[in-house]
């Protein structure tokens, strides 16, 4: 099979998530969505391994995979601590920095 | 011919996933929808020569993140569920805008580019297998890094201590205390504290009310939050409707009026 | 004539190394204590003016002491400059070095020889006099301390005018006494017209120093000091241009301070002083600062016939305007300022004659002080007893009833329009015969002023004290108190012999100068006692034409409409509104159309920038809207365009 499939569904992937990210207001979705983001981007880095007999990008996927765990961790902190302080879990209404 | 018919049948599957969960107005359909695609796209990993990652995928992704999510997700609220209503304005066609320009963008390059028909493979690069060559990989060109995520994920998870930790400002009252409290300022008829469901009930559930010694139903006795979802069982289920022979024995000298007060006073914190 | 004269004074001034001719020793004995003469009205200024009110009750005793303690050494120091030898009279004290910036040092220190001696004297002497007038003149003025404050400034200021051996020093006093006059006409200054005096003698003092400056820079350039000694040793040396610009520069500054032609138009605005300010400063002796500069610059101006020449034109000039100002003048401060004016101008002019003249130009002023200070104060005392009215046509008859004001009053009178024996006699006399002896000219020009003076003192004489009594009956004057009459009768009867005495009693002032201004002797065109009939007629016809006018009739209460000349004395000759048309009017303009461009062009660039930049960012400021999904559109936008720009820099 073309692994440019692989390709396309990545591109798919990588819009819906990006589409999420704009236009949800709820901060878990669009977390959830930016997940989403990152997991394509992860398989356009296996596909492209497996594409060029590179482990290298399988190695890089590894690492996105272990940096979006910590930033899971640290962004549903920040999210708790947001929806203690304003009862709310909408990105919009952390909307006070601004001029 | 396998990989085929995986792809085909599993790549739908992972965009009705991606579109669940942005057109989902329940987080938690959501996060069951991401889920989807992630093990969708853990079978793809494994299809593609990586089971390692596909194991992670799914034992570190599908496992632990989401569930993460879930948690948190149940902290702010199960039910909770947005409207869709956008409130500023043009960011729709901001948003539609851009994930076009990217959808072209990305298209354009993925046709233009020079890729092969046919994969490599990686059997070359792995000769001893899938795991080894990753341990390799990690523990040596990548050491270095390994270790950088290391204290990161350390870092992340003290950050994620300190950030949901709570000083306790005020001195939290004991349970002496509150009794006190509830003698001294509270109304007399609370002074023994508010009833605990399913006492003297048909049911010993925290949605069933309490029945008063006099036999009627008290509100108070029900968790507030039960009430507010509606979770609750109505009180007048519970009511003691009189038979003739009551109201001819009630005659006697008992009424039948309810306990006040209780009911609509029921705002006080439970002991 | 007047080159031999210059080439002769040269030649004597040259000799000595000094501007006189005599070699200055430094002091000792007694004359190292010169400068008390300067500490003690400066300590008393001291202890008025940041005494507070601790010091009101005493405060005119303690001015009167600290002038009349400087007075008496004056004179102890004057008896010991007796007893030296005629040319070994200058001594210079050396105080402290001032200054010292490279090649250019300044040292205070103080030069007392006979020029300084003569001004010492009038200064402490009438001023310790003024002093002792005032207590009874600002009796009922609660501010009373103060004013004696500002007169001990006044008074150590023009000491150290007088004394100073460098110009910069003398520049000191000389803006100190500036600073004493400006704060004394406004010292009512609840009064705007004093206010606005103040201010106008102040701005044109300005102008005045501008010229001092100039000349200090210039004597600087030329000859790298300014030290008496030193630049008058150097004068001959340099160019007869750099000589004649600093003489020139120097004039200026004496304009300036002497209220002369062209500078003249505050003199007659300060009589909104206090009227013992008035005799003090602006006619005794600040006023005369500008000769003694004049005089004491001798070795300069004799190398200079051309800047000589302005002198006398100058003095000329405002001799003739100010006589003619003080003709048509109905206050009678303002006619005696006019007067005023008028007598520098003789100064100036005898001043701008050589060494023939500058001996008579201090004769004069001396005189002058003795006799201005004496009409200034009774016109103090004729005002104290007509409750501080000045116009003189609401006077008449006041010789009744203020009998020692009227006598004193007369005495100087007579020495000011120079009836022989009398002090102004002499010393105009001796000015007429200078200019004579110098040109026709100018010498008719000081014999044409001689009559108008007489003309306009009769005329304020009797307006004054003779006539139909024009004031209010239910309130008739009265005759001032021992404590103002007491000096008045001091200065008149130095107003009567003081002339005699300069000149034949004891030491003749003429040779008592010589060692510092030089000598010359003149040749008259005529013989002496001709011009002296000539002077003596001129005075008694100005005389005979104001009882004409002002004793054999009736003066008129409401004023007159009068001839042209008149109109345009009343005016001050136009002077301020030349000054109005030439130089406010344009300045106004000039800073109008300033202000215009400042406001339109550089602030309207510079606003206009800020409001561009402030309404943009105020644009700009919409898009940050805190809205975290905004920013991620952006930002998405932003990689899209990285991306494609990326490509689009590596395809082919």
């Amino acid at each position: 099979m073309n692994p440019t499939n692989y390709l396309v569904l990545s591109i798919i992937l990588f819009s819906i998530g990006a589409a999420g990210v704009l236009v949800r207001r709820n901060a878990l979705i669009a977390f959830m969505s930016v997940e989403l983001m990152l997991n394509a981007a992860n398989l356009s880095f296996v596909t492209f391994a497996r594409m060029h007999g590179n482990l290298d990008g399988q190695i890089v996927a590894f690492f996105v995979m272990v940096v979006a765990a910590a930033e899971v961790v640290v962004g549903l902190a920040i999210i708790v601590t947001i929806f203690r302080t304003r009862r709310s879990a909408s990105v919009d209404d952390a909307s006070l920095l601004k001029l | 011919m396998g990989e085929t018919a995986l792809f085909w049948i599993m790549a739908p599957i992972a965009v009705l996933g991606a579109l669940g969960l942005v057109f989902a107005r329940k987080a938690v359909h959501g996060a069951l929808s991401l889920a989807l695609t992630m093990i969708s796209l853990a079978l793809f990993y494994i299809a593609q020569e990586a089971p390692f990652l596909g194991v992670v995928q799914i034992v570190v992704y599908t496992g632990a993140i989401m569930m993460l999510f879930l948690f948190v997700i149940m902290l702010v609220g199960v039910d909770s569920s947005d409207s869709r209503v956008e409130t500023i304005r043009g960011q729709r066609a901001a948003a539609t805008l851009a994930v076009l320009g990217v959808i072209v963008l990305l298209t354009g390059v993925t046709v233009r580019a020079t890729l092969p028909s046919e994969p490599t493979g990686l059997a070359q690069a792995t000769p001893d297998g899938n795991v080894p060559a990753i341990a390799d990989a990690i523990f040596g060109t990548y050491v270095w890094a390994f270790e950088v995520v290391a204290a990161l994920l350390i870092t992340a998870a003290v950050g994620a201590m300190t950030l949901t930790h709570r000083e306790r400002l005020f001195h939290r009252p004991t349970q002496k205390e509150l009794s006190i409290k509830r003698f001294t300022e509270g109304p007399p008829g609370e002074a023994a504290g508010l009833p605990v469901p399913g006492v003297y009930a048909r049911h010993n559930a925290v949605d069933t009310p309490a029945l008063l010694p006099d036999g009627t139903p008290s509100e108070a006795s029900i968790n507030r939050v039960l009430v507010a979802r509606g979770a609750a069982r109505s009180t007048e289920e519970f009511r003691h409707h009189p038979t003739p022979a009551d109201i001819e024995a009630g005659a006697e000298g008992e009424t039948d009026e309810p306990v006040g007060g209780d009911d609509d006073t029921n705002g006080g914190e439970r002991a | 004539m007047t080159s031999t004269l210059s080439a002769l004074a040269t030649a004597v001034a040259t000799e000595g190394g000094h501007g006189g001719g005599q070699a200055v020793v430094s002091a000792t004995g007694v004359f190292d204590l010169t400068w008390l003469l300067i500490a003690f009205p400066l300590l008393g200024a001291a202890i008025l003016l940041l005494g507070g009110r601790r010091t009101d009750r005493v405060g005119h005793l303690i001015g009167c002491g600290a002038s009349i303690a400087s007075f008496v050494m004056g004179l102890v120091l004057f008896f010991a400059m007796l007893g030296e030898p005629s040319d070994g009279r200058a001594f210079t004290v050396q105080l402290w070095e001032y200054v010292n910036a490279g090649g250019y040092s300044v040292d205070v220190s103080l030069l007392l020889d006979q020029l300084s001696m003569a001004f010492v004297l009038l200064i402490t002497g009438v001023g310790s006099l003024i002093h002792v007038y005032s207590i009874g003149y600002m009796e009922h003025d609660e501010r009373r301390r103060r004013f004696f404050g500002y007169l001990n400034l006044f008074v150590a200021a023009m000491l150290l005018l007088v004394l100073a051996s460098d110009y910069l020093v003398l520049f000191i006093g000389w803006e100190g006494v500036g600073l004493a006059s400006y704060l004394l006409i406004g010292f009512w200054q609840h009064k705007n017209s004093a206010a606005v005096a103040a201010k106008k003698a102040f701005v044109v003092n300005r102008v005045g120093d501008m010229g001092m400056v100039l000349a200090m820079a210039s004597m600087i350039t030329v000859f790298g000091s300014t030290a008496f000694d030193v630049v008058f040793a150097s004068a001959e040396g340099a160019s007869t241009g750099w000589v004649t610009v600093i003489g020139l520069f120097l004039l200026l500054g004496a304009c300036g301070k002497s209220a002369q032609f062209p500078l003249q138009s505050w003199l007659l605005d300060a009589m909104e002083g206090p009227t013992p300010v008035s005799a003090l400063i602006h006619a005794a002796t600040m006023v005369t600062a500008g000769v003694y500069l004049i005089v004491r610059s001798a070795a300069i101006y004799d190398l200079a016939p051309d800047a000589r020449t302005a002198v006398v034109v100058v003095g000329a000039i405002t001799l003739l305007m100010g006589a003619i100002i003080g003709c048509a003048k109905d206050d009678i401060k303002k006619a005696l300022a006019g007067s005023t004016m008028s007598q520098i101008g003789y100064m100036t002019l005898a001043a701008g004659l050589g060494p023939a003249g500058y001996a008579f130009a201090i004769f004069h002023l001396l005189t002058h002080g003795f006799f201005k200070a004496n009409m200034f104060l009774g016109a103090g005392s004729v005002m104290h007893g007509m409750h501080d009215e000045v116009n003189m046509r609401r006077y008449g008859g006041l010789r009744i009833m203020m009998p020692v004001t009227f006598i004193t009053f007369a005495m100087g009178y007579l020495a000011i329009i120079g009836i022989p024996p009398f002090a102004g006699y002499f010393s105009k006399d001796k000015i007429i015969e200078a200019a004579f002896a110098d040109n026709w000219v100018v010498g008719l020009a000081t014999l044409l002023g001689a009559g108008i003076t007489a003309f306009y003192m009769t005329r304020l004489m009797l307006m004054t004290f003779f006539g139909n009594r024009r004031w209010q009956h239910s309130d008739p004057p009265h005759e001032s108190p021992p404590v103002m009459t007491v000096p008045l009768i001091v200065l008149a009867v130095l107003s009567v012999i003081g002339g005699f005495g300069l000149l034949y009693l004891g030491a003749d002032i003429v040779d008592w100068l010589a060692p510092v201004t030089g000598e010359a002797h003149h040749d008259l065109p005529m013989p002496l006692w001709l011009l002296i009939t000539i002077t003596l007629a001129t005075v008694v016809a100005g005389v005979a034409v104001a009882w004409a006018m002002y004793g054999h009739r009736a003066v008129r209460e409401d004023v007159p409409a009068g001839n042209p000349l008149t109109v345009a004395a009343r005016n001050d000759l136009y002077g301020d509104a030349f000054n109005e048309a030439v130089f406010m009017r344009p300045g106004q303009y000039l800073t109008r159309s300033l202000v215009y461009f400042e406001n339109r062009g550089v602030d309207g660039a510079v606003v206009g920038t800020a409001t561009a930049v402030g309404g943009l960012s105020a644009r700009l400021r919409r898009w940050q809207t805190g809205f975290v999904r905004s920013y991620a559109a952006t930002m998405l936008g932003g990689v899209g365009v990285v991306v494609l720009a990326m490509l689009l820099v590596r395809l082919p």
